[in-house]
């Protein structure tokens, strides 16, 4: 089995089924690559703030491509390095001085020739000229591998003109008896392909298969959540028809699938009303990824105490453009506002479809092809 | 637990760095996390021994630099940094924020020979 997606593949042997994708999401890569230049700028700005913090002259005038964001590590500096070489005065929380800790850790001044020293800091854990090691600027996002198989997947999706819909929620919350709802009532209207993630079980992928639609069941092990490098090699076996949608629906876990971009145009997070009003406050990261809110399971209200107005309320404490339906799979109410809702969506793609064929000579790119 | 695959991840980068660059031995690996992020970082640090074993990276220090979130205060109207996302603003105490930034997972630096 692969051990990287543990999707069972049995004529791929894990090397190679690990290293043919990479390879060819190339391009993707260095277009990832390039995004990062912001983090690239934004990091320098805070190591630009503590050196001028500490050791006053503004070495980082030689360096020229710094330049461009001098004035505004201005701001940072003054922040940062008040806090670092005075007593605090101020009124910090506990997050604060949590990060004053860390950064003495960082203390260190670029040089003209692009090396860096640590020995200027406070810290001086390293004596420069004393020892062979040396210290390289890395600057990569550890994000980066899947999020270059994320707009790979985004490219290829949007080359389908088909949209993907992430659903994420806790375990037990309906995901799969919703997607069975929603498949029965648009599979008249849309080419549907599903890919489930689950630790362990290939269940909701037979129940999506009993409605017709394609589906491939992607096991992760022990893994959390599904990450875009899966879902590319289950892009694989699906082999999309244009023009349709795709459902992903992620591990249950409120948590860890929030950081995984994993391609798709929207997450959706669904919460069952037999769960509290408050998760989207205390799992913020998750409800903050998402675009859509599903209150499911909404035939059960009148049993519960569930107060629909806190919940929402919650989520856009955290999330301010998030939208809510409330919806019921197994009664169908608000199903009709869930299909409207991704039927406008589809039918952007569709926009796009008759742009792109009005200007036949353009070949679409990844960046226009992603939203 | 995500921070297992992230620090994999990690792990994953530095290597692939050293084929780039030419070292073979990593003594202290920097990364920066951001306050509003998806990592812990004392999963992190928990994850990182395991999976630098046998690696390039193994027995490396690691140093974990955490970033404040940062907001846009529609009151203020500037930016003001935040420890989570269900902080008020620390000037206004009002909760009129959108997030801006501090989600970063960024390896900084290695010091390698």
């Amino acid at each position: 089995m692969c051990t990287v997606c543990g999707c069972g593949n049995p004529d791929a042997p894990d090397d190679k089924h690990a290293h043919d994708h990479p390879h060819e999401h190339r391009h993707t890569h260095e277009h990832a690559h390039g995004e990062l230049r912001h983090t690239h700028e934004h990091a320098h700005r805070h190591t630009h703030s503590h050196t001028h913090a500490e050791s006053g002259p503004h070495q980082h005038g030689d360096e020229a491509p710094h330049d461009h964001h001098h004035d505004h590590a201005h701001d940072h500096a003054h922040a940062h390095g008040h806090d670092d070489t005075h007593p605090h005065v101020h009124d910090h929380d506990h997050g604060h001085e949590h990060v004053h800790e860390h950064e003495h850790e960082y203390e260190h001044v670029h040089r003209a020739d692009g090396s860096i020293d640590f020995g200027a800091g406070p810290a001086a854990v390293h004596v420069p000229g004393l020892s062979q090691s040396r210290t390289l600027r890395i600057e990569r996002d550890i994000m980066e591998k899947n999020d270059a198989y994320a707009n790979s997947n985004r490219a290829y999706l949007a080359g389908l003109h088909t949209l993907a819909l992430n659903f994420v929620s806790s375990p037990g919350s309906g995901k799969t008896s919703l997607l069975v709802r929603a498949i029965n009532d648009l599979k008249g209207r849309f080419p549907i392909a599903v890919i489930e993630g689950d630790q362990q079980t290939a269940h909701d992928a037979e129940r999506i298969r009993a409605t017709g639609a394609r589906a491939v069941q992607i096991n992760t092990g022990k893994g959390c959540h599904l990450d875009a490098h899966m879902v590319a090699h289950a892009l694989d076996d699906l082999a999309l028809e244009p023009d349709g949608l795709l459902f992903i629906e992620n591990v249950g876990n409120l948590i860890c699938p929030a950081g995984f971009d994993l391609g798709e145009a929207h997450k959706v997070v669904v919460l069952s009303v037999t769960e509290g009003e408050d998760k989207p406050v205390k799992y913020p990261n998750m409800f903050a990824a998402a675009d859509l809110m599903l209150l499911n399971k909404s035939d059960l209200l009148p049993h519960l105490d569930f107060d629909i107005g806190l919940c929402v309320a919650h989520a856009l404490r955290v999330n301010p453009h998030l939208q809510t339906l409330v919806v019921s799979a197994r009664t169908g109410e608000g199903m009709a506002a869930l299909y409207a809702w991704i039927e406008s969506r589809a039918a952007r793609r569709a926009e796009q479809r008759s742009r792109a064929a009005a200007s036949a000579a353009q070949v679409a790119t990844p960046s226009d092809a992603a939203e | 637990m995500h921070e297992m695959s992230l620090t994999e991840s990690l792990v994953e980068l530095i290597e692939n760095e050293g084929e780039k660059q030419g070292f073979s031995r990593v003594h202290a690996v920097r990364v920066t996390v951001g306050a509003l992020g998806h990592v812990e970082p004392d999963a992190v640090r928990f994850c990182f021994d395991a999976v630098s074993r046998g690696t390039i990276v193994e027995g490396a220090r690691l140093d974990i630099r955490t970033l404040l979130g940062e907001a846009w205060c529609l009151d203020c109207a500037k930016t003001v940094r935040i420890v989570d996302r269900m902080a008020a603003c620390p000037e206004c105490g009002r909760q009129h924020l959108q997030v801006t930034g501090g989600d970063d997972l960024r390896l900084d630096e290695l010091e390698v020979d």
